[in-house]
């Protein structure tokens, strides 16, 4: 009785949904006007912007209206949209678990076919970048802006005040710890409200202590996959970092999106932070004169005395990805497309990029390397060049049921409100879900 | 008795013609009928129905999967933490800002000096959005630079929002900071209709301030009270703007109320299904919270001064 009455509203509800206008222009002028949803805040945001500047100037009849919103608030955000069909004509994302779903719920175009005829566009493409990019073979986005290397950044002023030197292995981290703590410096900062920050730990510890392959396996729905000596060794690791006052007093309460834990380190009140190569773009617009006057030094995570990890691997990142909703107008997808194959490889794109501190998808960027930012940008281009393996952050690989299980689970244990064998046992139980 | 006749025949009257005025009466009451009705019992059945589907929020159909869902949400491990939490926020809120509030308002009813003043600077708060509050003290609690770092106080320097019971604690005292001056506004309001004659009397027979308010105040505020608890209590149910603003639910689970939950299942878990069912059962708790007060309340119809 009840099931019935269900279904019929529940039939009613799903026509509500569909119902709605396929066209998702928001009334834009001509018929090919597009919408595009991004991040908003430095140092992306004024390049996204100013790729769409571009496209509006040559092309009025077929206007793209960029929206920018934070980091976190888009995740839900872009979800809402696509469930009630208002999703923008491109959508912009992380690749992996998160593209992955939106590749079931045929909610955006495949790709493959228009990027084998336009082998040039793609050929402008570093190919690394197409991985996250790709489910089960067939590509559903376009790789755009910049490969973001994770590293481990530290502020080089406080380091000659304390009169240390940067760590070259994590036993060296672990002695600053006190030293740091002694001077009433937090040795790293950490923005742990917004979760994705502490797992950038976890990434680092989990590859240089037993390298990529344990991932590899959660990944690849192996069951029990979590339960891997090594795990249990990285997890004790982090909860005796969290004891020992690794990180600043409150991080738990610290939100990225703000850029409060960007603002400790250049302020001086920590000593070191791992954070995406996109911080260096923040610390530049928001630090003053601190990257100017080279107070700012980074590297890739230090190996871990006896770990098994390549210490040349690297997580993060390896681009951003802008796909087509499948429920836009024919004549807005193909405006994406025309902006896809003409502004987003275009040389300015590449510059622009290159000028907010980061290293693009776009080959042939080595040669713009110049002026202030030519050391990090060479440094990111060679972490990312070099890396032996180049892992996706584990969120955004993940299915958004499992990275939410995941987040909540690594919240919990840098409260040290679970152990480290509940962790995996509580990780293990959405293996492959 | 002879004299209270009258009223009951005027009484009736009324009953009587409203027959007569009903048609317009309803008319009135149509838009905000037509309102609630989309606004409010539209989206609840939508949401009965998906606690009995299976959705991650993006794919065009919805699966209807019968208890699934259910089963889900009541066998997530962290459900007893966020009914917890949910019932320490209820209770710790309306032990903070019923007794304040209460004296704010009989505060404010009297007429000394400078009381136009300072209600209005009481009122303040409320005039804020929950989120723009949250930012604010998110900003001013925090221990790198937030006002205790700036003054250099290092009592005010604590870990806030980042340690598991001075989260709840921070929590409470912002939620009454925000909700004190709405609740005090509503017992001004009864504290002024209460008959000066009472205390008059009360004066004759010698009694002093404080046995004033415990004899008469309080009594005579007694719906009052049921009002402002109700609004509270059902009103902290749905806390969630404060919470997610100030520590999204966190550190760890510490302040993770049914609300949050609610949000991280269906929005960043992509299960819809065990989200509407929490939905649910926040509805039927408030649903239920409020009757309970009711009946405390005894019938609601009965005259405040004949208690008296």
């Amino acid at each position: 009785m009840t099931l019935s009455a269900g279904a019929a509203a529940g039939a009613a509800l799903a026509a509500c949904g569909n119902e709605g206008p396929g066209d998702d222009s928001g009334g834009g002028s001509g018929s090919g006007a597009a919408t595009y949803w991004s991040l908003s805040g430095e140092p992306g945001q004024p390049y996204r912007q100013a790729a769409a500047d571009r496209w509006n100037k040559a092309n009025p009849d077929a206007k793209i209206t960029p929206t920018f919103f934070q980091n976190d608030a888009y995740k839900q955000k872009i979800k809402t949209a696509l469930g009630a069909n208002q999703a923008p004509t491109m959508i912009w994302g992380w690749g992996g678990g998160g593209l992955k779903s939106y590749v079931e719920a045929g909610q955006v175009e495949d790709l493959t076919d228009w990027l084998s005829q336009n082998a040039a566009v793609k050929d402008k493409i570093l190919p690394s970048s197409f991985g996250a990019a790709t489910v089960d073979g067939k590509i559903y986005a376009m790789p755009v802006e910049t490969v973001q290397p994770i590293v481990l950044y530290y502020n080089k002023k406080v380091f000659d005040q304390v009169g240390v030197q940067p760590p070259q292995t994590y036993g060296d981290i672990l002695a600053l710890i006190p030293k740091f703590n002694a001077k009433g410096i937090a040795p790293f900062s950490l923005a742990g409200q917004s979760r994705w920050t502490n797992m950038m730990w976890l990434e680092f510890m989990l590859d240089r202590q037993a390298g990529s392959e344990v991932f590899d396996n959660v990944f690849a729905g192996k069951q029990g996959a979590w339960s891997d000596p090594a795990v249990l060794d990285m997890l004790t690791k982090v909860q005796d970092l969290v004891k020992q006052n690794a990180f600043q007093k409150g991080f738990a309460s610290t939100v990225a999106d703000t850029n409060a834990d960007q603002a400790l380190l250049y302020t001086g009140k920590a000593a070191m932070m791992v954070h995406g190569s996109w911080s260096y773009g923040i610390q530049k617009a928001n630090g003053g004169k601190f990257v100017a006057d080279g107070g700012l030094g980074w590297m890739n995570f230090p190996p871990i005395d006896g770990g098994k990890g390549d210490p040349t691997n690297t997580v993060g990142n390896p681009g951003q990805y802008l796909s087509i909703s499948s429920k836009a107008t024919p004549e807005a997808k193909e405006t994406a497309k025309k902006f896809f194959s003409t502004t987003l490889v275009d040389d300015e794109e590449k510059a622009g990029w290159v000028k907010s501190g980061g290293v693009p998808v776009l080959k042939g960027a080595d040669s713009l390397f110049t002026g202030d930012d030519a050391t990090f940008l060479k440094d990111m281009a060679a972490i990312a060049a070099g890396a032996k393996t180049f892992a996706q952050s584990w969120d955004q690989a993940l299915s958004p049921t499992a990275a939410e299980v995941l987040l909540d689970n690594i919240a919990k244990l840098f409260q040290l409100q679970v152990s480290p064998q509940q962790w995996v046992d509580n990780m293990n139980g959405v293996i492959g879900k | 008795m002879t004299t209270l006749a009258p009223p009951v025949v005027r009484g009736q009257e009324p009953t009587r013609s409203s027959g007569g005025r009903s048609g317009s009466v309803v008319w009135m009451a149509l838009p905000a009928f037509v309102m609630f009705v989309f606004f409010g019992i539209v989206p609840l059945l939508g949401v009965i129905v998906l606690s009995f589907a299976t959705w991650n929020g993006i794919t065009p159909t919805i699966e209807l999967t019968g208890l699934t869902s259910w089963r889900a949400a009541l066998s997530n491990p962290s459900l007893p933490n966020a009914i917890w939490v949910t019932f320490l926020i209820m209770a710790l809120s309306w032990l903070v800002q019923t007794p304040i509030s209460i004296l704010l308002g009989v505060f404010m009813a009297t007429r000394t000096r400078y009381r136009g003043f300072l209600s209005v600077l009481y009122f303040i708060p409320l005039l804020l959005s929950s989120a723009a509050i949250a930012i604010t003290y998110k900003s001013l609690l925090d221990p790198s630079f937030g006002i205790g770092a700036g003054l250099g106080v290092e009592a005010l320097n604590q870990n806030w929002l980042g340690e598991a019971n001075l989260a709840i604690g921070t929590l409470i005292f912002v939620v009454s900071w925000q909700f004190i001056p709405f609740h005090s506004l509503i017992y001004q309001g009864a504290v002024r209709q209460i008959p000066h004659s009472m205390y008059e009397a009360a004066q004759i027979d010698g009694a002093g301030r404080v046995r004033q308010f415990f004899g008469i105040t309080l009594p005579q505020l007694k719906y009052t009270i049921i009002t402002s608890s109700t609004l509270m209590v059902v009103g902290s149910l749905t806390f969630f703007d404060l919470i997610w603003v100030l520590t999204a639910g966190g550190p760890g689970d510490a302040t993770r109320a049914l609300a949050v939950q609610m949000y991280q299942q269906g929005f960043q878990a992509s299960l819809m299904g065990p989200a509407s069912a929490i939905a649910v059962i926040l509805v039927l708790t408030g649903l239920g919270l409020s009757l309970l007060l009711r009946r405390l309340g005894g019938r609601a119809d009965e005259s405040q001064l004949e208690g008296a």
